[in-house]
C-alpha cells in the first residue's frame, strides 16, 4: 500500500503523535502546581488510543507504507496490551510524579515505539522501533537524576542496550547479505527459493536473538535486569517488566513466524529443522535456562524489587517455553499469559509503590507483620504472589495452565516437567513475602495507612486477578480472535 | 443449585458473613463459623438418608448420585461436574463432621480469630470440593485450594517451628500436585469425549479405554503417567519415603488443624488413587500392586516403630497415622473384596479415631502446656473422665474388637492374606507394635505415681466432651454395626475390582 493510502490505517499512531505534541505545548502554559493536568491528558490520550486501536479489528490484514509495517489482529492485540500497560503505569505514577509533565510525555513516546515494535515488517524498522523504546527507557530509568542508584541503572541499561542492538544490527546485515531484502516476508521467500547455507543463517539468527533476548530479559542477556529494576523508579520498573517485554515478545514471535515459519509447508517446525537452525530445541534450552536461573536467583534476594525483577525473568522463561511448539496454541497461550501477567505483576508493583514511602525501605524484611498493619494491602499482595506462583484459583494458574497445555500437547514432556518444577521453586520466594507479612508479627507496630487512591488501584488490579482465575472465557476468546497473522500460518 | 453445591459452598457464605463482623465480636465470629459448618453436616446427613445403596458409581455418570453437571469453560472443555458414589460419600460425610467438631474445638484460639475461622471454613469448602469433583480440572483446583488455608493455619496459629512446618508442607504438596497437573494435561489431550469428540477433563470419560488415544494405551506411557500421579498422591498419604513433612506439620499445627490434617487430608491421597489412578490405569494398578503392598507394609511397621520411639505425644499420634494409613495401602493393593472394602473402611474409621487422639492431645496440652510423654504420670487419678475417653480412643487405635479399627484391620488382613501371605504376616506384627506403644504411652501418662506438678489439674470440660463423645460413640456404633458404611462402599468397590481384574 502506498504511503498516502496507508495513513488511514495508521490512525492510532497518528493520534498518539499529535497528542504527544499537544501535551508538550500545553505543558508550557501550565502553572507549576497545575502540571498534573498533563498526566491526565496523557491518560486520556491512551484511553482514546486503545479505543482507536480496537476499532482496527474490523480491517483485513494489510501491509502499510510499502511493506514497512503490517496491520493484523496480532499487532492490534499487542497495541492494546502495551497501551494498557502504559495507562496503568500512569495511574501508578500519579501520586509520586506530580510536577514532571515530561515524564508522561516520555511514556507516551515509548508507547508509540512499542506500537511500531509490534507491527514491524522490516529489518530497519525493527532497529528504529526498538531504539525508540530503548532510548526513552534509559531516560525514564534515570529519571530521578539525583538518585545515584537510578543513574547507575540508567547507564548500565544503556551500555547493555547499545551492545545488544549493535549485535542484532550486525545479524541483520548477515540476513540482508544472504537474502538481499529488508522486508521480512520477502526475505522469507528469498530464503525458501535460494536455500542458503545453514551456518551464516544460524549465526545471524543467534545475533538477532541476542538483541531481542535483551529486550525481553532472556538468559543469558538478562544481566541488566536486577540493577535496573532496583535502581529505576518503581512505576518504571513495573513498566519495564510488562510493556516493553510484551512488545519484545510480540516482535520475537513475529520474527520467528514470518521469517522462519513456512506458510505453505504446513508444519513450521519442519522448515526450521531443514535449514539447521534447530530453533525449537534452541528456544527450549533458552527457556529452561531463563526460568531456572531467574527462579534460583530470586530465591536469594532481600530487596523486593530485585526479587520481582528475577521473577520477571522466570516468567519470560515460561512464555518462551510455550513458543517452542511453534503453533497457534502456543502463541495464544503466550498472549493469554501476558494479559494475566499484566494484572498480577502490576498489582505486585503497585503494592510495592504504595508501601515504599511508608516503610522507608524496599527490603522484604520491612514487610514484617504487614498483614496486621495494613490488612487489605497485605492480602492483595499475598494474592498477587500466589497468582505469580501459579496457584489456583488465581489468574496466574490459568495462564500457566495454557502454557503447559501447549507444551504437553506437542509431547514436550521433559520441558513441561522442568517448567512445573520451576513453579515449585518459585513458590518458596513468593511465599517468603507472604510469610513475613502474615506469619511474622511486629509487636506494637501501629497500623499503616495506605492512601485510598492506592487501595482503589490495587483493588482494580486485584479483581481481574481473581476473576480470571475462575472465569476466563472472554479473554481466551479475545486472544484466539487476535491470532491472525498477515504472514505466517 | 443441588445439595452437593449447597453443602460444599455453604461455608463460603459463612466466610462472607465473618468478614463483615467486627474482629472484637469474638462470640459472633465463633458462632457463625460453627453454625455454617453445622448446616453442611445436617445436609450431608440428610443426603445419607436418601442415599441409594445399589448404585455403582466409579465410571458411569448415571450411576452417580446428586449429580450436577454443566459447562464452565466451554473453550477448554472444563465442566462443573460433581457427584457422589459409595467411595466418596463416607469421606464427604466425615469431612462435614470433622470440620464441625474441629471448629468447636477451636474455641480457645487466642489470636487473629477472624482470619482463623474464615480460613477454616475455606478449608472445609476445598476439602468437600475434592471429594465431590468428577471433573479432573475441578478436582485439581480444589486440591490446590486446600493448600492456601492450610499454609496459613499452620503458619500463623501453629507452634514454635510453625514457619518451617508450613512451608515444608506447602512445598512438598505442591511438588506432588504439579506432577498431577502434568498427568492431567496429558490425559486431557489424549482422551476424547465420546459424544462431542473433543478433548475432555471429565474423569469418567478418561476411565473408558475406548476414549483413550493410541498413545495413551501404550504400556510405558501408562506406567510413567501412573507413577507421576502416584507420587502426587503418595506425598499426601504420606507413603514412606515422602512422609517427612507430616510429623513437622502435625506437631506444629494447632489441635483442630491436626484433626483435619490426619482425619481428612491424608485420606485424600488414597482417595485419589482409588478415584483416579485405579479406574484410569487399572492394568498398571495391577502391575504395580506388589510394590504398593510393600509400601503399605513399610508404612505399617516403620510408622509403628517410629511412633514407639517418640517422646512427644503428638508426634507419636502423627506417626501412628503413618502406620494406620499403611493398612489402607495394603488393603488397596490386593484387589480382593475384603481387602479393598477394608481399606476404605479403614479410611473412614481412622478419620474418627485419629481425630479423637489429636483432640485428646489438645486437651492435655491446653492444661499442661507441654506434650512430653515422660513429663506426665498418674493423671488418671485427677482426670478420670479424660482417662476413660482416652482409653477408648487408644483401644480403638489398637484395633480392639467392638470398635471400627478392628473391623477395618481384620478385613484388610483377610483380604491380603490370600494374596500376599508373607507380607500379611509381617504386617500383622504392626498390630503388636501398635498395641505396645499405645499401652506403654497410656501407662506413662495415666498410671503410676501422680506427678506433683499436676496435683490441681482439672478434668475434661463440657465443650471438650462435646467434641469427643460423638466421635467415641460413632467409633463404637460403627464398630458394632458397620453395615451403613460397608453397604455403601461395597457396591462401587466390588465394581472397581472387576474393572481391574
Amino acid at each position: 500500500m502506498s504511503n498516502l493510502n496507508s495513513l488511514q490505517y495508521f490512525i492510532p499512531e497518528l493520534f498518539l503523535i499529535v497528542a504527544i505534541l499537544v501535551i508538550i505545548v500545553v505543558d508550557l502554559f501550565l502553572k507549576k502546581n497545575k502540571k498534573i493536568v498533563s498526566a491526565y491528558l496523557a491518560a486520556l490520550t491512551l484511553v482514546v488510543t486503545i479505543f482507536l486501536a480496537y476499532q482496527q479489528y474490523g480491517y483485513s490484514p494489510a501491509l502499510l507504507f510499502k511493506g514497512m509495517i503490517v496491520l493484523d489482529s496480532f499487532a492490534i492485540f499487542f497495541k492494546i496490551i502495551t497501551a494498557l500497560s502504559t495507562l496503568i503505569v500512569i495511574f501508578i505514577s500519579l501520586p509520586s510524579f506530580r510536577t514532571k509533565a515530561e515524564y508522561y510525555v516520555l511514556l507516551l513516546i515509548v508507547t508509540l515505539g512499542m506500537f511500531l515494535m509490534v507491527e514491524v515488517n522490516n529489518l530497519l524498522m525493527i532497529i528504529i522501533s526498538m531504539e525508540m523504546v530503548g532510548l526513552i527507557s534509559y531516560v525514564l530509568v534515570g529519571f530521578n537524576k539525583h538518585d545515584l542508584k537510578s543513574s547507575e541503572a540508567s547507564l548500565k541499561f544503556m551500555l547493555y542496550g547499545a551492545t545488544s542492538t549493535a549485535v542484532m544490527a550486525f545479524g541483520f546485515s548477515y540476513i540482508y547479505g544472504i537474502s538481499g531484502h529488508l522486508n521480512l516476508d520477502v526475505i522469507q521467500q528469498s530464503l525458501i527459493i535460494n536455500q542458503p547455507q545453514a551456518l551464516p543463517l544460524f549465526v545471524a539468527f543467534m545475533m538477532v536473538l541476542a538483541g531481542l533476548g535483551y529486550k525481553i530479559a532472556m538468559v543469558p542477556f538478562h544481566f541488566w535486569v536486577p540493577d535496573v529494576y532496583e535502581g529505576a523508579p518503581t512505576p518504571i520498573t513495573a513498566f519495564l517488566s510488562v510493556g516493553p517485554k510484551a512488545a519484545g515478545l510480540a516482535l520475537l514471535i513475529r520474527f520467528l513466524i514470518t521469517l522462519v515459519a513456512h506458510p505453505s509447508a504446513g508444519n513450521a517446525a519442519n522448515f526450521i529443522q531443514n535449514v539447521s537452525i534447530h530453533a525449537p530445541l534452541l528456544l527450549a534450552a533458552l527457556a529452561v535456562a531463563t526460568m531456572t536461573l531467574g527462579n534460583l536467583s530470586a530465591l536469594m534476594q532481600k530487596n523486593i524489587k530485585r526479587m520481582l525483577g528475577y521473577s520477571a525473568i522466570a516468567h519470560v522463561g515460561y512464555m518462551l517455553m510455550a513458543l517452542v511448539v511453534f503453533n497457534n496454541q502456543g502463541i495464544i497461550a503466550v498472549m493469554f499469559y501476558i494479559v494475566v501477567y499484566l494484572f498480577m505483576n502490576f498489582g505486585a508493583f503497585c503494592v510495592v509503590e504504595s508501601l515504599t514511602d511508608k516503610l522507608g525501605s524496599e527490603k522484604i524484611s520491612a514487610y514484617t507483620g504487614l498483614g496486621y498493619r495494613a490488612p487489605f494491602t497485605a492480602i492483595a499482595m499475598a494474592i498477587f504472589m500466589f497468582s505469580l506462583t501459579g496457584l489456583p484459583p488465581f489468574a496466574g494458574f490459568i495462564g500457566k495452565l495454557y502454557l503447559f497445555a501447549a507444551v504437553i500437547n506437542q509431547s514436550w514432556y521433559i520441558l513441561a516437567l522442568i517448567g512445573l518444577l520451576n513453579s515449585v521453586i518459585s513458590l518458596y520466594y513468593y511465599a517468603t513475602v507472604v510469610k513475613v507479612m502474615f506469619l511474622n508479627r511486629q509487636e506494637n507496630a501501629p497500623p499503616l495507612r495506605v492512601a485510598l487512591y492506592n487501595k482503589l488501584l490495587i483493588g482494580a488490579l486485584l479483581i481481574p486477578t481473581l476473576v480470571l482465575g475462575l472465569y476466563w472465557s472472554p479473554v481466551i476468546n479475545f486472544t484466539s480472535r487476535s491470532i491472525g497473522f498477515l504472514f505466517g500460518k | 443449585m443441588g445439595l452437593i453445591s449447597l453443602t460444599t459452598f455453604f461455608p463460603v457464605l459463612g466466610i462472607v458473613i465473618i468478614l463483615f463482623i467486627s474482629k472484637k465480636n469474638l462470640l459472633a465470629i465463633k458462632m457463625v463459623s460453627i453454625v455454617f459448618s453445622f448446616v453442611p453436616l445436617v445436609i450431608a446427613s440428610y443426603m445419607w438418608l436418601h442415599y441409594k445403596y445399589p448404585m455403582t458409581g466409579i465410571d458411569l455418570e448415571s450411576q452417580f448420585q446428586f449429580v450436577e453437571h454443566f459447562a464452565w469453560i466451554p473453550a477448554f472443555h472444563i465442566d462443573y461436574f460433581v457427584g457422589l458414589d459409595g467411595l466418596s460419600f463416607p469421606m464427604f460425610w466425615l469431612t462435614t463432621l470433622l470440620s464441625f467438631i474441629s471448629l468447636v474445638a477451636s474455641w480457645n484460639i487466642s489470636k487473629a480469630q477472624k482470619g482463623y475461622f474464615a480460613l477454616f471454613l475455606l478449608l472445609e469448602t476445598s476439602m468437600l470440593g475434592v471429594f465431590v469433583s468428577l471433573d479432573f480440572f475441578l478436582f485439581y483446583v480444589f486440591w490446590e485450594l486446600m493448600l492456601l488455608p492450610m499454609y496459613f493455619l499452620i503458619g500463623i496459629w501453629g507452634g514454635p517451628r510453625r514457619e518451617y512446618a508450613a512451608i515444608k508442607f506447602f512445598l512438598y504438596t505442591l511438588a506432588g500436585s504439579v506432577l498431577m497437573l502434568l498427568v492431567m494435561l496429558a490425559l486431557y489431550f489424549n482422551v476424547k469425549d465420546p459424544v462431542t469428540g473433543s478433548h475432555t477433563f471429565n474423569m469418567l470419560h478418561m476411565m473408558h479405554k475406548s476414549n483413550q488415544s493410541a498413545w495413551l494405551t501404550t504400556f510405558d506411557v501408562r506406567l510413567w503417567l501412573y507413577i507421576a500421579l502416584f507420587i502426587g498422591f503418595a506425598i499426601k498419604v504420606p507413603i514412606f519415603p515422602f512422609h517427612t513433612w507430616l510429623p513437622d506439620a502435625h506437631v506444629e499445627a494447632p489441635t483442630a488443624v491436626s484433626v483435619i490434617l490426619a482425619g481428612i487430608l491424608l485420606k485424600m491421597g488414597t482417595y485419589g488413587l482409588l478415584r483416579i489412578s485405579y479406574p484410569i490405569f487399572p492394568d498398571i494398578a495391577k502391575y504395580t500392586s506388589y510394590a504398593l503392598a510393600i509400601f503399605g507394609v513399610i508404612n505399617i511397621l516403620y510408622g509403628a516403630f517410629v511412633a514407639m520411639a517418640q517422646k512427644d505425644l503428638k508426634k507419636m499420634v502423627a506417626y501412628s497415622s503413618v502406620s494406620h494409613m499403611g493398612f489402607v495401602l495394603l488393603g488397596m493393593a490386593v484387589f480382593t473384596t475384603a481387602g479393598i472394602n477394608g481399606a476404605v473402611f479403614q479410611m473412614f474409621s481412622h478419620g474418627l479415631i485419629t481425630a479423637m487422639l489429636f483432640l485428646l492431645v489438645g486437651v492435655i496440652y491446653d492444661r499442661a502446656h507441654h506434650r512430653e510423654i515422660a513429663g506426665f504420670g498418674g493423671l488418671g487419678v485427677r482426670m478420670p473422665v479424660y482417662m476413660g475417653i482416652a482409653s477408648l480412643a487408644f483401644f480403638a487405635a489398637m484395633g480392639l474388637p467392638g470398635m471400627t479399627g478392628f473391623i477395618a484391620e481384620v478385613m484388610v488382613f483377610i483380604g491380603a492374606f490370600s494374596v500376599y501371605r508373607v507380607l500379611t504376616i509381617i504386617a500383622a506384627f504392626g498390630i503388636v507394635i501398635t498395641a505396645a506403644y499405645m499401652l506403654w504411652t497410656m501407662q506413662r501418662v495415666f498410671l503410676g505415681k501422680l506427678n506433683p506438678k499436676y496435683e490441681h489439674i482439672t478434668d475434661i470440660n463440657g465443650r471438650e466432651l462435646f467434641t469427643l463423645i460423638p466421635l467415641g460413640a460413632l467409633t463404637i456404633f460403627f464398630g458394632i454395626y458397620p453395615l451403613p458404611v460397608l453397604n455403601m462402599i461395597k457396591v462401587p468397590l466390588n465394581y472397581l475390582i472387576t474393572l481391574i481384574h
